[in-house]
């Protein structure tokens, strides 16, 4: 296919699920780790069943995290919410309807910095996962099983405007997210097993448009950030071909198959939805204050943006380079270990972070010790300049303070020269190439 | 003739070993075999019920027998809220209300009928056939709890427990002459009974005298953890106000001019004179109408009640949708409809902002009174099949009680006039301020020590 889309500008939006990882489900005591469950319907009780009588208790960890989450992401709170019933008839379904949040999420009015420009985020809210399917065949008869245990599973919906200009801001986009996720360490953001899910609401515009477009397609069910940026990569394509000929693409939703990287209609939405929201009187509604949102404020860790800000002003560190070494907290705390011992060594961190990078060393993320990373890299590292002269004094100093070591050496003890070097290089006082040392010495004894 | 003894006089025998109780769970297990065919006021009897009342007998209910109406989860006793959908179901947990009767000493000997779902005010929308009134079995018991209330009525159990939307216990305890008290919203745990209208259902004892309710309610009362919506204020001991006297203290008469209350008119001015003559200051107000209450009751609770009867779609337990009847499928529509985008603005959001004005109007009302009365129905209890021609037939014999029922207020209902020709009753229901139902189980007392309507205490 030729790029026919450059006629346009990208109008995208993206949705995007995560579960949250705590102990329990969200508005039950039953655990929360349905991808480890030993069998299916092992972590379910009468509430995520949906018996009769089955009342949810709202798990206040899991809002507190998302209004965390809010907060790390720029959002405002509202200091007033409720959960809503959203009605629709599913298999995994249990109760006939999801409790979510309608018109009053925890957080909005967000954003999210790309290099391409602020993603604005529109809404956070918190909701319950569903059950899963399973198509099967039990005794030769084709059946279709329901696994309760990701059912009523914390599920956190975060939504943006209609911000994104193309496809690898898409993909930029959602994995800052995972990184944010991570960094607070309220989601896993497993996306094979769908811990976290990728939608992008995707559609075309004539670049001096005012207004946004008439349509939108909706892909759902992306699982990675490179299907992501291939799925709206080929959305682009496909809806500028059809712009082209006069047409407006159907509104619709459709799927991504990443076997022939196409996306492909699934159901369109000429008829609108109706859920029949309404407040679930069940869960009475919540008020917050400004000094409890204030404190959660507080206990934000240090956040994937400012870390990459503070490693730019304190060590020259590249924010490319950066971002690839700030995938968890775990994964910072170790790479600012090992700025400290390479500042003692007096090495260059900038050109360290280059180096783990772009795999010069070999060094595993946040396993090897920050001192042997060091050693390595100052082994291999070059070299500030010396003057030939000062270097030559030094060289002749060591040798008049070591005599016995200079006559073992010349006898044909020649592994001294490490000795020797480490002698210099203390009097130096900075890193050179140690093979100039070696020079001199070797000149010189 | 121990099924004939109150809650209160039994524990006291039991107590003083002037009786046994294998003996009271004799005479209630005749008085079921003689009469449960006729009446249908139990679905299920608790075959374990022997074995239970063993392990009962110290504690403070000591394993006396209990009727609890058949849409609260007991673990290993089928729980069918009257529909075949759930005919086959026995849950494996056990709702906070049993829970806590049987963590009291109380035996559940059997679970009682309702309208299917407790949509209805007189048992006739029962999948298993409707109950009779004990009083006269030409007549319903009311409902929904009309089981309960038959059961007490007709001496098949010691006490019981039913659960209110708007006027599901009171209503049939006016029919029945029983007492019924309705708590606070969130004073009584909804945790396993079968969902009808979540913000207003409200368990609460259906009970021979006031003090034998009083006494079932210090059972119930209090926070749950599995209910968010219970409340964390601290529960009285709600037999502490029976036996005062009522002397001063304000009470507000509402809804006597309305239209259809002439013929019980005349009983329920008698009564109020009793409270007057008892010293209490006794005078006519006027409230929002509750006519708005039916509207503004009928708009929420079909609402609710399509959203809570989704989950019956056969897949996990039970049978599927086929199996509701007529009056659930007429609800689903109704709820569905209203709660519909487009529609939800006009119905249901407007109908929690008049609720909210109802709210205001009794706040208002209680700065000036310590409790308010009414009729708890407009008249004697009706005959068999009235309700059958009359889809809002509920709506308007619980007229006078969905007011507070919708605000969450809690009430009681005292047997106040019995016509001696039909031998049927007229009960008084009296409200209070929220949380404060020793008040109205104060004036309820004193009323009913004052008259001779209760035929368990006249005996």
């Amino acid at each position: 296919m030729t790029d026919t889309s450059s006629n346009y500008q990208l109008i995208c939006g993206m949705e995007v699920h995560a579960e949250l990882k705590t102990a329990s489900k969200m508005f039950c005591a039953c655990q929360n780790d349905p991808f480890h469950a030993p069998e299916p319907n092992c972590h379910t009780c009468p509430v995520c069943l949906g018996m009769p009588g089955g009342l949810p208790v709202a798990n206040k960890k899991a809002i507190e995290w998302t209004i965390k989450l809010g907060l790390a992401l720029n959002c405002e709170i509202n200091l007033f919410s409720k959960f809503d019933r959203k009605h629709y008839f599913y298999p995994d379904l249990a109760k006939g309807y999801q409790i979510s949040q309608y018109d009053i999420p925890f957080c909005f009015n967000g954003y999210i910095e790309t290099s391409q420009g602020k993603v604005r985020i529109r809404r956070i809210h918190l909701e319950e996962d569903t059950g899963k399917l399973l198509h099967t065949t039990v005794n030769g008869e084709k059946v279709s099983l329901v696994d309760f245990n990701r059912c009523g599973v914390p599920l956190i919906e975060i939504v943006t405007e209609p911000d994104i200009h193309s496809p690898a801001q898409a993909r930029e986009y959602g994995k800052k997210l995972r990184s944010i996720l991570r960094y607070l360490d309220i989601a896993d953001c497993d996306m094979e097993q769908g811990g976290m899910r990728l939608e992008a609401n995707i559609s075309l515009a004539k670049p001096d448009a005012k207004e946004l477009p008439a349509y939108k397609v909706e892909v759902k069910n992306i699982n990675s950030f490179r299907f992501l940026e291939q799925a709206v990569n080929f959305e682009m394509q496909r809806q500028a071909l059809v712009l082209m000929d006069g047409q407006t693409p159907a509104q619709e939703t459709r799927g991504w198959n990443s076997h022939d990287n196409v996306t492909f209609p699934q159901r369109t939405k000429e008829d609108a939805e109706d859920y029949r929201y309404f407040p679930d009187p069940d869960l009475p509604p919540m008020r917050f204050t400004s000094a409890w949102v204030a404190e959660l404020k507080n206990q934000l860790p240090a956040l994937p943006e400012t870390v990459v800000a503070k490693w730019q002003k304190t060590y020259a560190v590249e924010p490319r380079f950066a971002e690839l070494l700030i995938e968890s907290p775990a994964q910072t705390a170790w790479a600012e270990s090992v700025w400290t011992a390479a500042v003692d060594a007096k090495l260059d961190v900038s050109k360290l972070a280059a180096a783990i990078v772009n795999k010069k060393l070999k060094v595993e993320l946040g396993v090897t010790a920050p001192a042997e990373v060091v050693a390595t890299f100052a082994a291999t590292t070059s070299v500030e300049i010396i003057d030939e002269a000062e270097l030559t004094s030094l060289v002749s100093e060591v040798i008049a303070e070591f005599p016995a070591e200079v006559t073992s050496y010349r006898s044909g003890k020649v592994t001294l020269l490490n000795f020797f070097v480490g002698q210099v290089m203390r009097k130096l006082g900075k890193k050179i190439d140690v093979q100039l040392i070696r020079s001199a010495l070797e000149r010189q004894l | 003739m121990l099924h004939t003894l109150t809650l209160a006089q039994a524990l006291e025998k039991l107590k003083r070993k002037e009786i046994s109780l294998g003996d009271i769970w004799a005479d209630v297990q005749s008085s079921i075999d003689q009469q449960n065919t006729k009446l249908n006021a139990y679905l299920t009897l608790n075959t374990a019920a022997e074995n239970e009342r063993q392990a009962a007998a110290q504690l403070p209910l000591a394993g006396v027998p209990i009727a609890v109406k058949d849409n609260f989860a007991t673990k290993g006793l089928r729980t069918t809220a009257s529909s075949t959908v759930l005919d086959t179901f026995v849950p494996e947990f056990e709702s906070t209300v049993t829970a806590r009767l049987k963590a009291a000493g109380g035996v559940i000997v059997g679970k009682t009928n309702l309208d299917a779902w407790a949509h209805g005010s007189s048992t006739e929308t029962s999948q298993y056939g409707r109950t009779l009134n004990p009083r006269n079995t030409d007549y319903l018991p009311g409902g929904s709890s009309g089981g309960s209330a038959a059961a007490v009525a007709a001496n098949m159990c010691i006490a019981a427990i039913g659960s209110e939307t708007a006027g599901s216990i009171r209503q049939p305890s006016a029919w029945c002459g029983t007492v019924g008290l309705k708590p606070t919203y969130g004073r009584v745990s909804r945790f396993g009974a079968v969902a009808m209208a979540s913000s207003t259902d409200s368990p609460g004892p259906i009970a021979k005298t006031v003090e034998d309710a009083a006494i079932v309610l210090n059972h119930l009362a209090g926070h749950d953890d599995r209910d968010g919506t219970t409340s964390a204020q601290p529960v009285p001991d709600f037999t502490q106000t029976l036996g005062k006297e009522i002397k001063g203290l304000k009470v507000g008469v509402l809804y006597l001019d309305l239209p259809g209350l002439e013929a019980s008119r005349p009983h329920f001015e008698a009564a109020m004179k009793v409270l007057s003559d008892l010293g209490a200051e006794v005078e006519s107000v006027t409230a929002m109408d509750p006519r708005l209450a039916i509207s503004v009751y009928t708009i929420v609770q079909r609402g609710e009640v399509s959203s809570n009867l989704a989950r019956y779609d056969g897949i996990r337990y039970a049978n599927d949708r086929s199996f509701f009847g007529d009056e659930a499928k007429r609800r689903i529509m109704l709820g569905t409809y209203t709660l519909s985008k487009g529609y939800a603005d006009q119905y249901y959001n407007l109908a929690q902002k008049v609720r909210t004005l109802f709210m205001q109007d009794f706040e208002q009302l209680f700065a000036k009174y310590d409790v308010l009365v009414s009729l708890s129905s407009p008249g004697f209890a009706k005959k068999i099949g009235a309700s059958e021609d009359s889809a809002m037939f509920g709506e308007l014999e619980d007229m006078l009680l969905e007011p507070s029922s919708i605000t969450g207020l809690p009430g009681i209902n005292v047997p106040c006039y019995r016509d001696a020709k039909t031998n049927l009753f007229l009960g008084m229901n009296i409200m209070a301020p929220m949380w404060q139902e020793a008040k109205m189980i104060q004036v309820a007392d004193a009323f009913e020590r004052a008259t001779t309507w209760n035929t368990w205490r006249s005996a």
